[in-house]
């Protein structure tokens, strides 16, 4: 049992539903090169007509933050109300700003 | 192709179950809300409690992650060997459109087991290593899979009876606490409708037909209520798993209650398709709010499960065959990408992919 699916590795799928739209992560398929994963990703996710394009990407070659350290990578933000335009206060009757 | 929005091909008479989707899925976006940042059982019971949702990559108990894995790993077991009974009628299909019909369900049932064997690989487990459990006998799929299907209106009492009580279920496992299955849920739900509508439709049309036709509808509803009814599981206080899976909201609703809310909604289904469901005992009560019932024979349901239903090793056996006669195509298309782009390059472990440790799949 040398060739399994075990063996194949992991792609991350992402579709793009139409023109005009971001690829969005759908899920993940197993095979053994990009061509198969490109069938195996328009097969399962795309029966009903949902994508325009497809993206597939070794999940191998996906670097994703450690979850252990969110508090430290993403609280830095969380004290910068100032960059969101809801922070300051504008005087009545302004407008276009 | 031009994208089509699945909300509009939605048939009437589906919004209820539909709109438990919908709602379902702004509830996923809404457990998306942060939480206060705990750790080991008190970050999963406050995840728990708070309506959150559980991902890969959280602390869980050992149980929880075992329960989820044998659920899942039954469900997506279920959607493949569940194949079967349908494939004996796809050369046989009494029209060029049924027939087409019919392969399309079938191929949805395949992508239907490819999601969930993914939402259970983020638990750690290999797709092989349950290919394995189910090959040898460790992990079981649903026991209605274990009946023939005789005639052509088995393929729509089938799909009429049986996908209606998996959407029944299903729809409330949109709302499991553990993220990936709740995903790959909604997706299956918005599938299964099709699934369900045209088995409806087949029996429709039988049931309208001649004398002989109808009789054939009559007998398929006859034989496909009980094995329906059973999908549920045995009733609570005798069901080995449902407290735990219930007080961790992996399931959210009692076998029973489903069961119930089944019956109540296919009483009114059987009037409009002019089919008698198999029970004397079946009638409305007004005190309770809902239909009294026979309760399926738990014995049976007992002995099918112990593998001595009708077709257990008959679908056993095929499944094992298929497997091993696709060993072929697997190493082929292994030699090939080997051959042309040096790879695989290396086994991906699942747990150690870092997209399938953000709980990326499904």
């Amino acid at each position: 049992m040398s060739a399994a699916p075990a063996d194949w590795p992991l792609w991350e799928v992402f579709v793009r539903a139409r023109r005009g739209l971001t690829h969005l992560h759908v899920g993940s398929v197993h095979a053994p090169d990009a061509e198969l994963a490109l069938h195996n990703a328009r097969d399962l996710h795309t029966r009903r007509g949902e994508g325009a394009s497809i993206w597939v990407v070794p999940a191998e070659h996906i670097t994703a933050t450690d979850p252990d350290d969110k508090d430290a990578y993403f609280d830095p933000a969380l004290d910068k109300d100032f960059r969101h335009p809801g922070h300051f206060e504008l005087p009545e009757g302004v407008e276009h700003l | 192709m031009e994208h089509t929005d699945l909300a509009a091909q939605r048939p009437p008479g589906s919004e209820l179950l539909a709109e438990q989707v919908d709602a379902a899925e702004r509830d996923l976006l809404a457990a998306a809300r942060p939480q206060r940042r705990a750790v080991g059982q008190a970050s999963f019971d406050a995840l728990i409690d708070g309506e959150h949702k559980v991902e890969p990559t959280d602390w869980m108990p050992e149980g929880y992650r075992a329960g989820l894995i044998r659920q899942i790993a039954q469900h997506a077991h279920s959607e493949v060997v569940g194949m079967q009974p349908e494939r004996n009628w796809i050369t046989r299909a009494p029209s060029l459109r049924r027939k087409a019909i019919l392969l399309a369900k079938v191929q949805d049932e395949a992508g239907h087991g490819l999601y969930l064997y993914s939402a259970a690989e983020t638990l750690g487990v290999s797709r092989e290593w349950m290919l394995d459990a189910l090959h040898e006998g460790r992990q079981r799929y649903l026991s209605f899979i274990n009946y023939p299907t005789l005639t052509w209106a088995d393929v729509g009492a089938l799909a009429w009876l049986t996908d209606g009580a998996a959407v029944v279920n299903q729809v409330t496992l949109c709302r499991s606490s553990y993220g990936p299955y709740a995903r790959a849920m909604v997706r299956v739900c918005r599938e299964e409708s099709f699934h369900h509508r045209q088995g409806f439709d087949a029996l429709r049309v039988l049931a309208a037909g001649t004398p002989a036709q109808r009789a054939m509808a009559q007998d398929a509803v006859d034989r496909w209520w009980y094995p329906a009814l059973a999908m549920f599981g045995p009733p609570h206080n005798r069901s080995t798993h449902s407290d735990r899976s219930m007080a961790w909201k992996i399931k959210r609703f009692s076998n029973d209650e489903l069961r119930q809310r089944f019956v109540d909604i296919c009483v009114p289904q059987a009037e409009v398709l002019g089919v008698r469901l198999p029970d004397p005992a079946l009638r409305w009560n007004a005190e309770r709010g809902h239909h009294d019932f026979t309760e399926p024979d738990w014995d049976e349901l007992r002995r099918v499960v112990a593998g001595h239903g009708p077709c257990n090793r008959q679908r056993m056996d095929h499944r094992r065959r298929v497997h091993e006669d696709g060993a072929w195509v697997r190493e082929a298309a292994t030699a090939y990408a080997a051959k042309h782009h040096g790879g695989p390059q290396h086994s991906t472990a699942h747990q150690g992919a870092p997209a399938a440790r953000q709980g990326l799949p499904a």
